[in-house]
């Protein structure tokens, strides 16, 4: 199972606590990460990554094993230690606003 | 007894406040959607419990909202609580989905508009500002979104298609943003005519459609812009709001960016009225439930400094139409007031007598159950009002 930290306003709109699982069928990577996130959480559709365009939010950043992986292709394969669930994906909203 | 419900959008949440029909004592729900912008929240005129909500972030995009039972719960539609998925695994709900309609069969559908520097621009879907439900069917409810369009959904929110004859007009790609950006802030459905409707964006100008949203002609005669280069143009004006009483659904009352006008042929032409106010800059406009010609406007210093005149907070009511207006300061404050009222941040009721409402970017919300006379503050330390509407409860 892939592990998932959201952030705060989106555990609310899901109605999660903490991190999610969630099962990736296939090569791990953002785009089948958030694929399986956003058909287990339709709710989440367009919070993340643009309906349309399908580009991640100008303001949220994807970080996994104390590295950024926001600029990555989105079907590059993550690390493996979110592979094989032993860290989560980070989805984090950017500091803004002073 | 008849009870009022009003429905606040801030910066930072929605509330519901509520009484009965005294409209002394007030119970305050809230916050919905608590750090969310709530840009505006409406019910649906057929059916009260039924409200719709527009939440929006600058991180998360667009989430639309609604409620049956009166804002006590809410759900994304077609996503309710613990049906996460279809049974096959897919998504239910498309509700936060707005793309603009490129297909060739909806009229001229454009990509470009008019940007700050003069170059054409891309529309973008940035939010919802107003949503108008149906005065006939709870499920129908129409979206006035920046950058300016219209959608409607006839499902209780859960797919939105665009009238894309608005956006395809002629003249759309000499529409441009106003300070807030190109929104289409102001969406009006004639009761006594389904298939007319009128809309506002700043800073494009009115528009009307006499066949149900497919073709749209702009409705701007007589509006006198010295901020664009010809100052009687067709386009460019940037209108803040519009105002109709349902008995009267050809009289307009407009507030414009500088000057408070009147049509009174369905937006064919307009007249200045803003006669003895103290500036003619504002935002809201609104009309007395049951006086078809007492109006309110909130005169705001000028588009420099957005607050009121003097430092002080006056609600100013014409009982002729126009031209004519009186302050109303009782229960307001009357100085060191540097606050602002939005565009949607005034609503009425219809009680008897008519109850007027409206909230301050200091987070207050000021009521009047006396048709102006008398104001006190329901709540006063909100977050920066964005929007105010009023359902009256039978």
């Amino acid at each position: 199972m892939i592990r998932v930290v959201l952030p705060g306003h989106l555990r609310a709109l899901a109605r999660v606590s903490a991190e999610v699982q969630i099962d990736v069928k296939g090569p791990v990577t953002q785009r089948s990460v958030l694929d399986a996130l956003e058909a287990q959480y339709p709710m989440l559709r367009g919070t993340i990554r643009d309906h349309v365009t399908q580009e991640r939010r100008p303001f949220l950043r994807f970080f996994a094993c104390e590295e950024d992986y926001s600029l990555e292709p989105p079907d590059a394969p993550l690390p493996e230690a979110v592979a094989s669930g032993a860290e989560p994906l980070l989805i984090i909203g950017a500091i803004a606003g002073g | 007894m008849s009870g009022v419900r009003v429905l606040v959008g801030t910066r930072k949440g929605a509330f519901v406040l509520t009484s009965d029909g005294k409209r002394q004592r007030w119970d305050v729900s809230g916050p919905h959607f608590a750090g969310w912008e709530i840009y505006h929240l409406k019910g649906s005129p057929v059916d009260p419990h039924r409200l719709y909500a527009s939440q929006c972030s600058g991180w998360f995009g667009q989430i639309m909202q609604r409620s049956d039972d009166g804002g006590k719960t809410w759900t994304q539609p077609g996503t309710p609580p613990g049906e996460r998925t279809t049974p096959e695994g897919m998504p239910k709900g498309e509700s936060n989905k707005f793309v603009y309609d490129t297909s060739s069969g909806t009229g001229k559908p454009l990509t470009t508009h008019q940007w700050y520097d003069g170059t054409q621009h891309p529309w973008e879907f940035k939010r919802v500002w107003h949503l108008e439900p149906s005065p006939t069917n709870p499920d129908t409810v129409y979206a006035g979104v920046e950058d300016a369009g219209l959608f409607r959904s006839t499902d209780g929110g859960q797919n939105w298609q665009e009238l894309a004859g608005l956006r395809g007009h002629g003249t759309g790609p000499k529409w441009q943003p106003g300070a807030g950006g190109m929104c289409l802030h102001t969406v009006i459905l004639d009761p006594s005519n389904p298939q007319r409707i009128y809309i506002a964006i700043s800073a494009a100008g009115a528009f009307r459609t006499d066949d149900g949203g497919k073709t749209w002609r702009p409705i701007n005669k007589g509006l006198h812009s010295q901020y664009i280069p010809d100052p009687n143009a067709e386009i460019g004006h940037c209108v803040h709001h519009v105002a109709m009483h349902r008995s009267r659904p050809n009289v307009l009352f407009m507030q414009k960016h500088w000057d408070v006008m009147r049509s009174d042929n369905a937006g064919d032409s307009w007249h200045e009225v803003s006669g003895n106010l103290p500036t003619d800059f504002g935002f809201v406009i609104d009309v007395h439930a049951h006086e078809p010609e007492t109006i309110y406007v909130v005169p705001i210093k000028s588009d420099g400094e957005h607050f009121p005149p003097d430092g002080k907070l006056r609600v100013y009511r014409s009982r002729t139409g126009g031209n004519e207006w009186e302050a109303l300061t009782k229960g307001l404050p009357q100085d060191n007031c540097y606050v602002n009222v939005l565009r949607d941040a005034m609503a009425v009721d219809s009680l008897d007598k008519c109850g007027v409402y409206f909230g301050t970017t200091g987070g207050q919300v000021y009521a009047s159950a006396d048709a102006g006379d008398s104001w006190t503050p329901i709540v006063q330390h909100l977050p920066g009002v964005l929007s105010v509407e009023v359902q009256t409860l039978p």
